[in-house]
């Protein structure tokens, strides 16, 4: 549903992440980093940043997510785990003053561009 | 009964033996850490934020807030849960102590906005067809908006997102506090099934508790679901209907704006 937005941003940033000198060059490979918590469908976001990289240095580009899971911590006992159910109490002491340290991310974290040389 | 586990297709993720470029691990062959190169390829370090630009208006828009000592509160829900009729409760009870304006989102129409204009408080109507019919307001779209209220005649800004339980919770408006509505007419798991939206709100509304009489609804369930996702989040049942339960969703909001300093 915001993915179009979200992929719009994709396209901004990786846009202006191509260096000077590369300008021009294709680029192949977005890569994203996608928390287990974050309300972003992959399949939409995909379809839209198909749509959204026509005419760009983009178009063509594969979007590669990979997903990272939901890691959290006990403020008070410190017991770190992975939560894999919506339950954000902790493991060991069932104390629900917990920091989630992953899983809430939507990041770029590089961007694959053609280089002949 | 894990929330997202469909939500990413196994093919989507990252799997080294996709790449197509020999023997490249992300790890060990950065070029001063800045980029990698591999046969025909260049890998260009990014590590940014995609909503980095969303988040960067929302914090300018907070500071402004805060230097007219504005207090706003980001009210989410999903469709039908009441969330408009909770609000023209709340602020008919509000209003005498606090001044409150009254941000309004949605896809289309201007009933919810000519609702809440009879409470007397200045409401901005926000169509987000206009910013191609997205499903949530975003920070820039707030800032628009506020160039409408005089800020420092207002104490309160209620900011009345799109009824939806996914995208809103992902962007931050400038807001102070957030609540989420919802009704007991829908799913006791409600919030098992939107975690992310539980989790980033302070408060939750559970309403028309008028018709439990009449419902199967378990209430003890939806109440332990909410705090199985958020612990400790105050859960206010209510209904805006016959004003059962309102005192005391009112005198969270006061203590939040009074609490703003």
């Amino acid at each position: 549903m915001h993915e179009m937005g979200i992929a719009m941003e994709i396209v901004d940033i990786a846009k202006a992440s191509i260096p000077q000198e590369m300008q021009g060059a294709k680029v192949q490979r977005v890569n994203l980093q996608v928390g287990k918590l974050s309300a972003i469908v992959a399949e939409s976001l995909r379809f839209c940043f198909d749509l959204v990289t026509k005419d760009t240095p983009l178009e063509g580009a594969e979007l590669a997510i990979e997903e990272l899971p939901v890691v959290a911590r006990c403020k008070d006992c410190h017991t770190q785990w992975t939560v894999t159910e919506a339950v954000f109490t902790c493991k060991n002491c069932q104390s629900g003053n917990i920091d989630i340290l992953s899983g809430r991310e939507l990041d770029i974290t590089s961007i694959e561009i053609e280089d002949e040389d | 009964m894990w929330f997202f586990a469909n939500r990413i297709p196994k093919r989507y993720h990252r799997d080294h033996s996709h790449h197509h470029h020999g023997s490249h691990d992300h790890h060990h062959h950065h070029d001063h850490n800045v980029e990698t190169r591999k046969s025909g390829t260049r890998e260009i370090k990014v590590v940014r934020r995609v909503l980095d630009a969303n988040d960067i208006m929302a914090d300018r828009m907070r500071s402004h807030f805060a230097a007219h000592k504005v207090f706003v509160l980001n009210m989410m829900s999903s469709p039908g849960s009441g969330k408009t009729t909770t609000l023209q409760k709340t602020l008919a009870r509000i209003m005498p102590d606090l001044r409150c304006a009254v941000i309004v989102g949605d896809i289309c129409t201007t009933h919810d906005a000519d609702r809440l204009a009879e409470s007397g408080a200045p409401v901005i109507q926000i169509n987000t067809d206009a910013f191609g019919g997205d499903c949530h307001l975003a920070a820039h779209v707030i800032e628009k908006a506020a160039e409408n209220f005089d800020l420092d005649a207002l104490d309160l800004l209620v900011v009345e997102n799109v009824g939806n339980l996914v995208c809103p919770a992902e962007f931050d408006i400038g807001e102070n506090a957030r609540a989420v509505v919802l009704s007991v007419t829908e799913g006791e798991d409600k919030p098992i099934k939107y975690p992310l939206m539980f989790r980033e709100s302070d408060a939750a509304v559970l309403n028309k508790t008028d018709l439990l009489p009449y419902l199967d609804y378990d209430r003890d369930a939806a109440v332990d679901y909410i705090h199985q996702v958020h612990p400790g989040m105050p859960v206010f049942e209510l209904s805006a209907k016959t004003g059962e339960g309102l005192a005391a969703w009112v005198d969270w909001i006061r203590g939040k704006v009074r609490g703003k300093g």
